[in-house]
């Protein structure tokens, strides 16, 4: 009997050690809560613009974790569907993460150009109303809202696009703050708490006002200006709780 | 009777013999899904069947799935309404196809063979795969105006699906990703290459040409290419081919583009089986072969995106004699693969 346990936690040993790490995203516009569908606008843009947010979908993938000394951790199979009216896939969990102790973050908004062109795909990449089928591609980010500024009331922004000029694919790497270190452990379960700013889509490079700029639904210019506001800071590390 | 395939079967069985030293041409298994086999004067296909290996099961699902109308949304088209096998599944006689509710269509439903080779599809290029191509007239609202989820759920709904799907993909349930695989089985066994042309091309009997097709095939080669170049007849690349002069009513692959650039340039089609494949151009506007070869005689329109094969100076088209436009539908017609059109492999009611 002993002598079969003392087998096993060799092989044990053997193996790399792994933790678990939750990436929780919280959605806020400026400095408040994310609260969808309001019956009055709820939000105001720098311009003065009121809108209300109905729709907020958005792709997370290929999530990578670094060390102080510059290696990586590249997460394998990485894509996520986050959606603000399903509270389940706000929390992003990677299993099996070497144990470390790791400074920063870099993830992909939006889906890579290999599995835009790969075909049938399973999982959060399997066709949804996040695929356009007439450009086939990936619908990296939905905003849809209401807004008096725009044409006919409402918004609608709908960012992909992975060729050329008309490329939306934007990679970042929001970083810890200061002094904050992501221990991953066998025994801690550590939770990052993503902030993540809907109002840094209508602003940023270009600032979005509804009167002149309220739809985009395919790619192109329109989505390229969006996605490089939202590549400017809507995601920001708010704090790493090591449980 | 000649046999279906016999160069390829040949090679193979060849390739086999070098290969193990110790076998036959006779124990070479025959072909159990069509297509699978490449035409020995084919270029290499872009879809690459290791990426969806096909069984005999997986290719009659996916048949079944083709010409079944419940994947429209009221239950009313299937794939195969707007492509019918005996018009190389192209919709015969309908210049733009008509779709769920009597809806028309924008563009001519285009023939279904040979899409191993494309690396994009539709008019405009753009669908870039075999796997995900069928989403866009599935959900096309006046195509088949249906969601992948709700299939998915008709599908799981059905015990002789959720049979068969379990046997093609080991697990359950019925998911899009195994809806798709299992179209794209038989969509890519969609082969033709067995005209009269493909025998005298690989020098199999029955390919025996007269003096004028092998005219037009001369006239083909020096007038047509690099458009309908290659083994495949198309070049796959998108041009403007001077039907007309402003694209409002449909800017082509500048849709997808959106540059300037690509203002009325559609996708060069095959010209296998083109006898069978009426009405013709993107929109259908030309109901015959002579039209289209009038059309390049003297119809060209000029725009500031013509295809440069098309304008030699300041003159447009590509003169045709009376001779020669004779010479090249002759030719055109070897061109057509009933075998292909016929095989029962491929119908509805196998």
């Amino acid at each position: 009997m002993s002598f079969s346990f003392s087998n096993c936690k060799k092989d044990a040993a053997a193996e790399p050690q792994v933790g678990k790490l939750a990436i929780e995203m919280d959605h806020v516009v400026g400095n408040s809560s994310l609260v969808l569908n309001a019956a009055t606008p709820n939000y105001t843009t720098p311009s003065g613009d009121r809108f209300s947010v109905s729709t907020l979908r958005y792709y997370i993938s290929n999530i990578r974790l670094r060390k102080e000394d510059g290696s990586e951790y590249i997460q394998p199979e990485s894509y996520y569907l986050v959606d603000a009216t399903r509270p389940d896939s706000k929390v992003l969990t990677l299993e099996n993460v070497p144990t470390g102790d790791y400074t920063g973050i870099t993830f992909t908004i939006g889906v890579d150009a290999a599995r835009n062109t790969a075909g049938a795909q399973k999982g959060a990449l399997a066709p949804s109303d996040m695929f356009w089928s007439w450009n086939t591609g990936y619908i990296f980010l939905k905003l849809e809202g209401k807004s008096p500024e725009a044409d006919n009331g409402a918004f609608t922004y709908h960012i992909g696009g992975f060729e050329g000029a008309n490329n939306a694919i934007r990679t970042v790497s929001p970083a810890f703050p200061t002094g904050t270190t992501l221990l991953i452990r066998t025994d801690h379960a550590p939770e990052m708490h993503m902030k993540v700013d809907v109002m840094k889509i209508l602003t940023g490079p270009t600032e979005v006002r509804f009167a002149t700029f309220s739809t985009a639904h395919m790619p192109g210019a329109s989505a390229v200006k969006l996605a490089n506001n939202y590549a400017a800071g809507m995601f920001r590390v708010d704090h790493i709780h090591a449980n | 009777m000649r046999q279906r395939i016999p160069t390829v079967l040949l090679a193979l069985g060849l390739a086999a013999l070098l290969a193990a030293g110790c076998q036959s041409e006779a124990e070479v298994a025959p072909e159990t899904v069509p297509g699978s086999v490449l035409p020995a004067n084919f270029p290499a296909p872009v879809y690459d069947l290791n990426q969806n290996p096909p069984t005999k099961q997986g290719f009659e699902l996916g048949r079944t799935l083709f010409y079944d109308p419940r994947l429209s949304r009221d239950g009313t088209i299937s794939c195969g309404s707007c492509h019918q096998q005996f018009a190389a599944f192209s919709h015969a006689g309908h210049g733009l196809s008509h779709g769920i509710d009597e809806l028309l269509g924008t563009r001519n439903a285009p023939a279904l063979q040979n899409l191993r080779w494309q690396r994009n599809f539709l008019w405009d290029g753009g669908s870039n795969h075999l796997e995900t191509m069928p989403i866009a007239p599935l959900t096309d609202a006046v195509e088949m105006d249906e969601t992948l989820e709700n299939v998915v759920r008709k599908l799981n709904a059905d015990a002789s699906y959720a049979q068969r799907f379990a046997v093609v993909f080991n697990t359950k349930p019925i998911d899009s990703y195994q809806l798709l695989k299992a179209l794209a089985q038989f969509t890519a066994a969609l082969t033709s290459a067995n005209s009269r042309y493909d025998h005298y091309a690989r020098h199999e009997s029955g390919g025996t040409m007269s003096a004028g097709e092998l005219r037009g095939l001369r006239l083909l080669t020096q007038k047509c290419t690099p458009c309908h170049g290659t083994e495949l007849f198309t070049d796959n690349s998108y041009r403007n081919n001077g039907l007309d002069r402003a694209f409002a009513a449909d800017s082509g692959r500048a849709r997808i583009t959106q540059l300037p650039a690509d203002r009325g340039k559609f996708k060069v089609p095959s010209l296998r089986n083109v006898a069978r494949t009426a009405p013709y151009m993107h929109d259908g506007r030309f109901q015959t072969l002579e039209q289209v070869l009038d059309h390049y005689d003297h119809g060209v329109q000029p725009s500031a995106t013509i295809d440069p094969q098309l304008q030699t100076g300041t003159t447009l088209g590509i003169p045709l004699s009376s001779q020669e436009k004779t010479d090249l539908l002759a030719f055109l017609q070897t061109l057509t693969d009933e075998q292909f059109l016929t095989d029962k492999r491929l119908s509805e009611k196998p």
